[in-house]
């Protein structure tokens, strides 16, 4: 896909006060093949976006708007995507920000972690340490908004989950919990404008000290015995259950021991 | 004494063979035995020991009898104290304490600290709220310092960055060290950063030569930098502490932690429904075998308990539940932090399965099998009793705590 494809629209300035929501949106890679496609979390995030705000979301990305990649996006039914123009060791920190001060929107989604790059998963921190907003982390639903608050639901490990109330306008990030992403559809991706702006370019400085490199397999953790002699080696190799200091109540009533039970359980915080 | 049993081999030998010049001297010593005419005889010589200053004691309260020593099972090793009395420097660890204790990521953590403290600096461990580790000395905790208080209690992010930050200001830290997990740490790391202007090296797996390596992007790549003042490991970037043992001494802060007003409020957990969640992920397993005769009485125990259910094999063969539900070897490994076994033996492909647990409830008639060795809590009884009373204890729990909070 060349530049004839693309069809920067620059007569029709967007009406940034209309905004409510905004989606950042980079360019993921294959887990296998390492292939640029859309990245899965921020795909994520413009399907939260799109439930929220329907046509009102406003999907950004910092980068090149060259990458064929960045049509997926446009394929999951958007009708245009913001690219601030800017090269790929750019840091993309001060220009979201300024974008996202001046457009004035509610709420702004972002994935945890990016999938190129260093991925340190730093950007929303960053972003909304700069704007001043609250950060929720891990949104997996928006259950209502007014009054100038949230009311969200985070997605915790174990599959659990916390209520949150929230101070607009603040910032969320998603991860695998958010709604599954709406397939992408060829048409509407080839359809869809790129609305690109040329920004100020900041670079990013960490690639000078540092570089990527391949991932090297991490060698298993070995189960080291530290024994002093060949006897406790012998026990440590054919161990079987393990312990033995546990308590064991015999000859109690049933209400006593579903008492203990019920104690050790709550103590544990696993029944509230 | 040491525990170790020592043979003698040339000793026995010689106790054996009647022959040999030295064969009576060792034998038992007889210090009483029937005479002739059926009368007892005593050995008054035999008896006794020689004491430190070579006299002959006899001790007749009953303590020294035989050789035999009562050798106990296992003996608690002292490991040897490390002690750092003024420390050149400190490296913070803000452990997860998932369920109030130190898990294998927060104790791989410390390990790294105290390699990167050496023997100058201090490993300060800072914990929010309350908790229930009683093994900080043995995990490798040189300072504690804790943080108690209300502002401290249930999700409060922008609270714990300002109190790290006053840390920060007191000890100024020569590393940070954050666990980059789910369950806190990568969040809290983050915010952190973020707020003292610091880039962190995110998903460390290694700390070597004044290097930092991590895990990029979506994981295929590496990325090796100088290490950072703010780290963010993942699980096993090191080896545990594990050979000696240190001071755990609780330390404060000198100045008041400053309140931020809180833009996020916690509104408490949601209850999710339990049989959703994967077995796999659970946090809390109710699993049923063998010993469980009524089965509705156990689904209405796990509904009251808000815990997902498990299965032993036996339980599945029997078509009492679903393949899915099957706990093992041949089944679904579990990490529960809490797991509740009624009526399961504890076969080992079943307790194979719940390696990875933390606290194991066993309920069983049988005080002998292998369960009841690996629970930590075991009641011995008939499964349908039990159940009957938990349920009865979970409701009048829950309607005590509505009415306190009423
Ligand atoms: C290749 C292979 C793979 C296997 N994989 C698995 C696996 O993945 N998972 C698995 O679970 N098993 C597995 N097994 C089966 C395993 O060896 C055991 O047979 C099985 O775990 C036993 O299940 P159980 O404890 O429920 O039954 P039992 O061994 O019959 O134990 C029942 C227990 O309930 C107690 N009990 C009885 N009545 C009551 C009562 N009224 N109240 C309270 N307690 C009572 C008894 O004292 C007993 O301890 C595997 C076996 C093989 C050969």
């Amino acid at each position: 896909m060349g530049r004839n494809a693309m069809q920067p629209d620059n007569k029709l300035p967007v009406d940034k006060s209309a905004l409510h929501v905004i989606s950042l949106v980079s360019i993921g890679a294959h887990p296998t093949s390492g292939r640029p496609r859309r990245a899965e979390q921020d795909a994520r995030a413009v399907e939260l976006g799109l439930q929220i705000a329907g046509d009102n979301l406003h999907v950004l990305h910092a980068g090149s708007a060259e990458e064929p990649a960045l049509r997926a996006y446009l394929g999951m039914g958007l009708k245009e995507l913001h690219v601030l123009e800017q090269p790929k060791d750019a840091d993309a920190l001060p220009g979201l920000a300024d974008y996202i001060r001046e457009s004035g929107v509610q709420l702004v989604l972002a994935g945890t972690q990016a999938e190129t790059g260093e991925g340190s998963g730093m950007l929303p921190y960053l972003l909304a340490e700069k704007l001043g907003w609250p950060l929720v982390v891990g949104m997996a639903e928006v259950e209502s908004m007014n009054n100038g608050t949230a009311q969200v639901l985070q997605a915790l490990p174990r599959g659990q989950r916390r209520r949150l109330k929230v101070r607009l306008p603040f910032l969320a990030t998603v991860d695998n919990a958010a709604p599954k992403p709406r397939q992408s559809a060829f048409g509407p991706a080839q359809r869809g404008t790129l609305d690109v702006e040329q920004i100020e370019v900041v670079i990013d400085e960490l690639f000078t000290a540092a570089e990527l490199t391949p991932a090297k397999p991490r060698p298993k953790r070995l189960k080291v015995i530290k024994a002093k002699s060949g006897a406790d080696r012998m026990k440590a190799a054919t161990a079987k259950a393990s312990g033995g200091g546990g308590q064991v109540l015999k000859g109690v009533t049933a209400q006593e021991g579903a008492a203990a039970i019920l104690k050790l359980l709550v103590e544990e915080g696993v029944v509230r | 004494m040491s525990d170790i049993i020592r043979r003698d081999p040339r000793a026995e030998w010689i106790a054996r063979n009647r022959l040999h010049p030295l064969h009576a001297a060792m034998q038992p010593v007889q210090t009483s035995w029937m005479g002739p005419n059926g009368v007892m005889r005593k050995n008054v010589h035999g008896i006794g020991f020689i004491g430190p200053n070579g006299i002959k004691r006899i001790d007749r309260s009953g303590v020294q009898q035989g050789r035999t020593v009562k050798r106990s099972a296992s003996v608690e090793v002292q490991l040897p104290l490390h002690r750092v009395a003024a420390p050149a420097f400190y490296i913070a660890v803000v452990p997860d304490m998932v369920g109030g204790r130190l898990s294998s990521h927060d104790r791989d953590l410390l390990g790294l600290a105290h390699g990167l403290a050496g023997q100058d600096g201090a490993v300060l461990a800072i914990v929010f709220g309350e908790h229930k580790e009683t093994a900080f000395d043995t995990a490798g905790v040189d300072r504690l310092l804790v943080m108690e208080g209300i502002e401290f209690a249930g999700y409060c992010p922008e609270q714990r960055v300002q109190g790290l930050r006053a840390v920060d200001n007191q000890f100024d830290p020569r590393h940070w060290l954050l666990p980059d997990s789910r369950s806190g740490g990568g969040e809290l790391g983050r915010r952190f950063a973020a707020s003292i202007g610091e880039r962190p090296a995110t998903r460390v797996w290694q700390v070597k030569d004044e290097q930092a390596t991590g895990r990029a992007g979506a994981g295929l790549e590496d990325l090796a930098r100088p290490v950072s003042r703010l780290i963010l490991p993942t699980a096993e970037c090191a080896e545990p502490v594990s050979e000696t043992r240190h001071e755990a001494l609780l330390v404060e802060l000198s100045t008041a932690i400053a309140r931020s007003l809180p833009r996020i409020e916690d509104l408490g957990a949601v209850a999710v429904d339990p049989a959703l969640i994967p077995m796999a992920e659970a946090e809390f397993v109710f699993s049923g075998g063998n010993g469980v005769k009524d089965w509705a009485l156990f689904h209405r125990t796990a509904a009251a308990l808000g815990a997902t259910e498990g299965a032993s094999r036996v339980a599945v063969d029997d078509g009492f539940m679903t393949r899915d539900r099957q706990v093992g070897a041949s089944g679904t490994w579990v990490t529960a932090r809490v797991y509740v076994a009624v009526g399961i033996s504890g076969a080992i492909q079943h307790l194979q399965g719940i390696g990875a647990c933390d606290k194991v409830v066993a309920i069983n008639l049988d005080p002998t099998c292998d369960m009841i060795k690996r629970a930590d809590l075991s009641v011995i009884g008939e499964s349908a009793a039990i159940l009957d009373a938990l349920i009865e204890a979970v409701e009048s729990y829950r309607n005590g705590a509505k009415r306190d909070a009423a």
